[in-house]
C-alpha cells in the first residue's frame, strides 16, 4: 500500500498524522513489523548536529548614500567574497579574522548576526562613475540589513569515515585533537538518526524539499559538493564510505544560535556545527526497510589522520554502535572514541520536527527533481595543458 | 576518615629522595598518585590523593613542608560552561580516566569531577570552548 505526499499532508491539516522520529522508528517495527508499521506511520523525522565547514551566508547590504561598489567587504575584520554584484556578499564560514585568528571568524558573524548582535561592517572600492563611494564602515544587524541567506554548498553527509592518529606526536583536525599512538578515534554523522542514512537511495529526499535549517525553514537546493553516491553499500543498501550530499538554503531570520553554532577546531580552523532536520514520508514499506536501519548496521571505515596524504590508510570497518560504545578496537588494541556530533542535539530537532507536524505547522514536500545516484567525486590531479 | 587532593613539588635537590611511601609507613594513609611529573629542570611534582585520619594528614603535610617539599591543595578544577557545551562528546576519548563521558541514555555529557586527574588534556579539544579550567 503505498502513500502520496498530498495524502501524508492532508493527515497533517485533520491532526491525524502519525509521526516519529527515527530512533522511535526502529523499536515500532521490531514490534509491529514492516507491514504495519508502513500503514500506520506516515512520517519520521531524522536529524544532525554536527561541524559543516562548507556553509556560509549570501548577504546583501542594501545601498548606502553616496552608493558604492564594494570590492573588498570585512565583517567583524572577516573578510567575506564581494565579486559579484555591488553590494552582495558571501561570508564563508571558515574565513578567519584578520585580527583574531582562529579564535573568531565567518561562523561566528553569522552566529552574531543570528543572536541579534550588531557586526561592524567595512568595504572599500576603487569608485565608479556610478558608485562613487571608496569606502563604507558602519554597524548592521540582521534586522537591518536588506537580505541574508544561509547558502551551504555541501552539509548533512551521508556517512562519514572514523578518523585515528598512529604516529607518535598529537594531531589537531578538523575531526578534533588525536592523541598519539592510537590514543583515541573520532567519529562524526547522528548514525541511525542521520538524514541521508534513513533513505539511502534519495526515494523522497530531493531537491526542492522543505526542511528543517538551523532553527528556521529551509530548502534542499541541490546535491552538495563532494556527493558520491556510488561507493561501497551494505545489502541493506547504507554507504560504508563518505557517500551522499545535500546543499542547504534558507533565510537567516528565524534562526536561532541554539541550532547553528560557531566553533573552533585548535590548528585546523573555524567550522559552525549545523543543525539540520529532514522529515521523510512513509510512502511504501520498502520506505520503513531503510528507516527502521539501526547503528549497528551503519558501518564505516577507521582511517589514519596522520598520513598527509589523499588515500590514507584504513584499519578496517566498525558499526555505529561500536563507536556510540565508547571504544573500539584497532589492531588488537583498545582505543577509547567520542563524537564530534551531538546525538542530543539530532535528537532534539528530531523531536521539534515531529511536533511541528503533529501540530500542523511543517507540510512535506514532494522533490522538485531527484538528488543524482550516478555522480562520480573525481580528484584533482597536477597536470600541464599537454598531460591534460 | 577524609580525603584531600593535594600538589606536591619536589625541588631538585630532594628529588632522588624516597619520600611518598613514609605517608604510608609513619601517617597510616592511602594514597593515590593522580600525576606525576619531572620536569626538564629537574623539580618534581605530583598530584596526590590522601585518605585517612584527618590529623594524620595534618601531621604527613607538615611532615612533607620539613622535607623540603611544597604542598598546595589542588585548587584547580576543571569546569564544563554548560550554556556553550553542545553535548557533541569530543572532549571523551581525549579524557584518560573517564571523567568526561557521555550519558547512555541522555546522550548528554557527564562530568564525574572525582575521576578527574587535572591532566588538561581536554583543555583545547572542546570546538566550543566550553571547558575551562578554574584555578
Amino acid at each position: 500500500m503505498a502513500k502520496t505526499i498530498e495524502e501524508i499532508n492532508q493527515k497533517i491539516k485533520s491532526g491525524e498524522v502519525v509521526v516519529l522520529n527515527a530512533e522511535e522508528i526502529i523499536d515500532y517495527t521490531a514490534k509491529k513489523g514492516v507491514k504495519k508499521a508502513a500503514k500506520e506511520v506516515d512520517v519520521v523525522t531524522t536529524a544532525t548536529f554536527s561541524p559543516m565547514c562548507s556553509s556560509g551566508a549570501f548577504l546583501n547590504f542594501g545601498h548606502s548614500d553616496p552608493p558604492i561598489r564594494m570590492t573588498k567587504v570585512w565583517l567583524n575584520d572577516v573578510p567575506a567574497y564581494t565579486g559579484i554584484a555591488a553590494v552582495d556578499a558571501y561570508i564563508g564560514a571558515t574565513e578567519l579574522s584578520e585580527t583574531e585568528g582562529m579564535k573568531y571568524g565567518g561562523a561566528h558573524v553569522i552566529q552574531d548576526l543570528i543572536s541579534g548582535k550588531p557586526v561592524k561592517l567595512r568595504a572599500t572600492s576603487y569608485g565608479t562613475d556610478c558608485y562613487p563611494r571608496k569606502e563604507i564602515e558602519t554597524y548592521i544587524t540582521l534586522d537591518t540589513i536588506n537580505q541574508a541567506y544561509l547558502f551551504n554548498p555541501r552539509n548533512a553527509y551521508q556517512n562519514y569515515a572514523a578518523a585515528t592518529n598512529s604516529s607518535n606526536r598529537t594531531i589537531y583536525t578538523y575531526m578534533g585533537k588525536l592523541l598519539p599512538r592510537f590514543g583515541n578515534a573520532n567519529f562524526a554523522t547522528a548514525g541511525q538518526l542521520s538524514p541521508l542514512l534513513n533513505d539511502p537511495y534519495y526515494r523522497t529526499i530531493g531537491i526542492g524539499n522543505r526542511i528543517f535549517l538551523a532553527g528556521g525553514e529551509g530548502y534542499i537546493s541541490w546535491c552538495g559538493t563532494q556527493h558520491n553516491p556510488g561507493v561501497e553499500r551494505t545489502a541493506g543498501g547504507t554507504p560504508e564510505h563518505p557517500a551522499g550530499t545535500i546543499a542547504v538554503i534558507g533565510n537567516l531570520k528565524g534562526m536561532s544560535a541554539g541550532y547553528l553554532r560557531a566553533c573552533t577546531f585548535r590548528g585546523y580552523g573555524v567550522s559552525v556545527f549545523m543543525g539540520i532536520g529532514v522529515p521523510i514520508p512513509v510512502i511504501d514499506e520498502e520506505m520503513i526497510e531503510f528507516l527502521r536501519v539501526k547503528n549497528e548496521d551503519i558501518y564505516t571505515e577507521i582511517i589514519d589522520y596522520s598520513v598527509q596524504r589523499r588515500n590514507k590508510p584504513s584499519y578496517g570497518k566498525v558499526n555505529y554502535s561500536q563507536l556510540r560504545s565508547g571504544k573500539i578496537k584497532i589492531n588488537g588494541k583498545s582505543v577509547q572514541t567520542a563524537p564530534i556530533s551531538s546525538y542530543s542535539k539530532a535528537l532534539e530537532i528530531s523531536n521539534i520536527l515531529k511536533n511541528k507536524i503533529k501540530d500542523g505547522k511543517f507540510y512535506l514536500t514532494s522533490p522538485v527533481s531527484p538528488i543524482p545516484l550516478d555522480e562520480k567525486f573525481k580528484s584533482l590531479d597536477i597536470l600541464s595543458r599537454e598531460e591534460l | 576518615m577524609v580525603k584531600k587532593k593535594l600538589v606536591l613539588s619536589f625541588p631538585e635537590k630532594i628529588v632522588t629522595k624516597p619520600i611518598t611511601y613514609k605517608l604510608v609507613k609513619e601517617y597510616n594513609l592511602e594514597f593515590n598518585i593522580l600525576r606525576a611529573e619531572i620536569t626538564p629542570n629537574m623539580e618534581g611534582r605530583m598530584l596526590i590523593e590522601l585518605k585517612g585520619d584527618k590529623n594524620q594528614i595534618d601531621e604527613a603535610v607538615k611532615y612533607l613542608s620539613n622535607t623540603g617539599v611544597s604542598v598546595q591543595e589542588a585548587a584547580k578544577d576543571i569546569i564544563i560552561d554548560k550554556n556553550l557545551c553542545v553535548d557533541c562528546g569530543a572532549c571523551t576519548s581525549i579524557c584518560i580516566t573517564q571523567a568526561l563521558t557521555l550519558d547512555k541514555k541522555t546522550h548528554k555529557l557527564n562530568f564525574n569531577k572525582d575521576k578527574c586527574i587535572l591532566c588538561e588534556l581536554c583543555l583545547d579539544c572542546c570546538p566550543v570552548s566550553a571547558i575551562k579550567v578554574h584555578i
